[in-house]
């Protein structure tokens, strides 16, 4: 038998006092607050309390993941970096390590039902693993301060850890086992595959090692993309309501929905075409359906008859620039942009979009304010 | 369908002589950029290389070296702007 965590449900508020000798035994070696329901009770170790958590969402968790999939309180949806619990794991269970972005930390427990295994929370400052992979807050020094801090080489007999294979670009694995003994084992890239990968003893295929984009994982981009575009919009519109007050053609609703298609062409329907769109830059693929989108807008409104043409021709040169912008943008949200290659696509685009803009705007308050 | 970036940009170089052929690279890159041939790890596509740097930090014997960045244009801008390096923190709130 092996070390015997007891398990402890949370039924009183109270902790737990031990006898005699300071009391600590109920403390939980991870502050956690009341309103954490996903913790559902404490793992006894000699070390003191674990939290235990839930491997499955509830509502308020998903409700989380929907604000922030919209851009609501995102930089601020953490959870306390240390240990957690897993089922009712021992000193022989794996240690599986996590950012503590609330999302990520949510997207890894629901995939852990039925297993017995400790979650290392590394302090990401609320950033998924990626992302602060890339920036080294899920790096080698944070991972060997927690795993020193939370006294892991005591909580476990064995000395694996197992990391998302995306912190590999923030962690150096050879360096955390000189420093603490532990073995870095790179598990799969999504969490979804960690079951298999742990019943196969650590064997992930290719498959698992691969990271994609597909249309799922575009989709739900979208509306953060949509949300941030529409904050700077209202600063657009604002512009535009104060040049109506001398506009000989003041701007309407065809204008805004001209407006409002060019920024879902760059922001929406670019990523979701993504693949299919033709050539690689992604300025160039937002340009072309912002393109596309203006010139069929402007044809069904008439604005290629002579009249029009000065605000025709305006709009083809600020729109499908305006698309470009937004789409060159989502470079940083996609999966297999590099940076020498987003520095070589912003050479040729970014100039191209500032002259093309700013002609198209000179033309169209040409239009709007002599008519 | 496989989504493909610009062609010859990648700055990932691989040095054959200091391989150890651990095979640790192509077991973390995220695209499949290697493949272990003969006890070494060898470039199969350069241009699926998206610099993030995974197999040049957990290469022991640092036979490989690239120039990493945040493949993001607004963190370009933002740090063109702003003077500093580019990095995810949008502090805005929009962020990779």
């Amino acid at each position: 038998m092996r070390c015997a965590a007891k398990v402890v449900m949370k039924m009183s508020e109270k902790k737990p006092c031990c006898s005699g000798g300071g009391c600590c035994a109920g403390e939980s070696v991870t502050p956690y607050g009341e309103k954490d329901k996903w913790v559902t009770g404490e793992v006894h170790t000699p070390r003191g309390g674990v939290p235990m958590v839930s491997t499955k969402l509830d509502f308020k968790d998903i409700l989380g993941a929907w604000k922030v999939r919209w851009g609501i309180g995102r930089m601020d949806y953490k959870i306390n970096p240390g240990l957690y619990a897993v089922g009712n794991p021992d000193d022989a269970s794996p240690v599986l390590v996590s950012a503590n972005y609330k999302l990520t930390f949510d997207a890894l427990r629901k995939e852990l039902s039925g297993l017995d295994c400790w979650i290392l929370i590394l302090d990401t400052k609320g950033i998924n693993v990626w992302c602060a992979a890339g920036k080294g807050t899920f790096g080698t020094g944070e991972l060997i301060i927690r795993v020193l801090r939370t006294k892991l080489s005591k909580m476990v007999s064995h000395r694996t850890l197992i990391l998302p294979q995306l912190g590999a670009p923030g962690v150096r694995a050879h360096e955390v086992t000189k420093q603490t003994g532990f073995s870095v084992v790179y598990g799969p890239v999504r969490a979804r595959d960690i079951k298999a990968f742990l019943a196969s003893g650590f064997q992930a295929t290719e498959e698992m090692r691969t990271v994609k984009f597909t249309l799922w994982d575009r989709l739900v981009l979208a509306p953060v993309e949509l949300a941030s575009a529409a904050k700077t919009s209202l600063m657009v519109l604002g512009l535009l309501f104060l040049v109506n007050l001398f506009a000989a053609r003041p701007f309407g609703l065809a204008d805004f929905i001209a407006y409002a298609g060019a920024v879902i062409a760059g922001t929406v329907l670019t990523p979701l075409l993504l693949p299919l769109i033709p050539g690689r830059a992604f300025a160039w693929k937002g340009w072309l359906l912002g393109a596309l989108w203006t010139a069929g807008f402007a044809w069904l409104n008439g604005w290629f008859a002579s009249g029009s043409l000065l605000l025709a021709t305006g709009y083809l040169l600020v729109l499908p620039s305006l698309s470009a912008y937004l789409a060159m943008n989502f470079t940083g949200s996609s999966t297999y942009t590099s940076f020498s290659g987003v520095i070589r696509e912003m050479k040729t685009a970014v100039p191209l979009i500032v002259l093309s803009s700013a002609a198209g705007i000179v033309l169209v308050l040409i239009k709007s304010l002599s008519a | 369908m496989k989504h493909k970036y610009l062609k010859n940009v990648a700055t990932l170089r691989l040095s054959a002589d200091k391989c150890i052929g651990c095979g640790r690279c192509a077991q973390v890159c995220p695209h499949r950029v290697f493949k272990m041939k003969e006890g070494k790890a060898q470039i199969k596509d350069k241009d699926l290389c998206m610099e993030c740097g995974a197999c040049a930090r957990n290469c022991p014997a640092n036979a490989i070296a690239v120039d990493t960045g945040v493949g993001c244009a607004a963190a370009v801008i933002m740090g063109r702007l702003t003077g500093r390096e580019p990095s995810c923190d949008c502090s805005g709130g929009e962020c990779c």
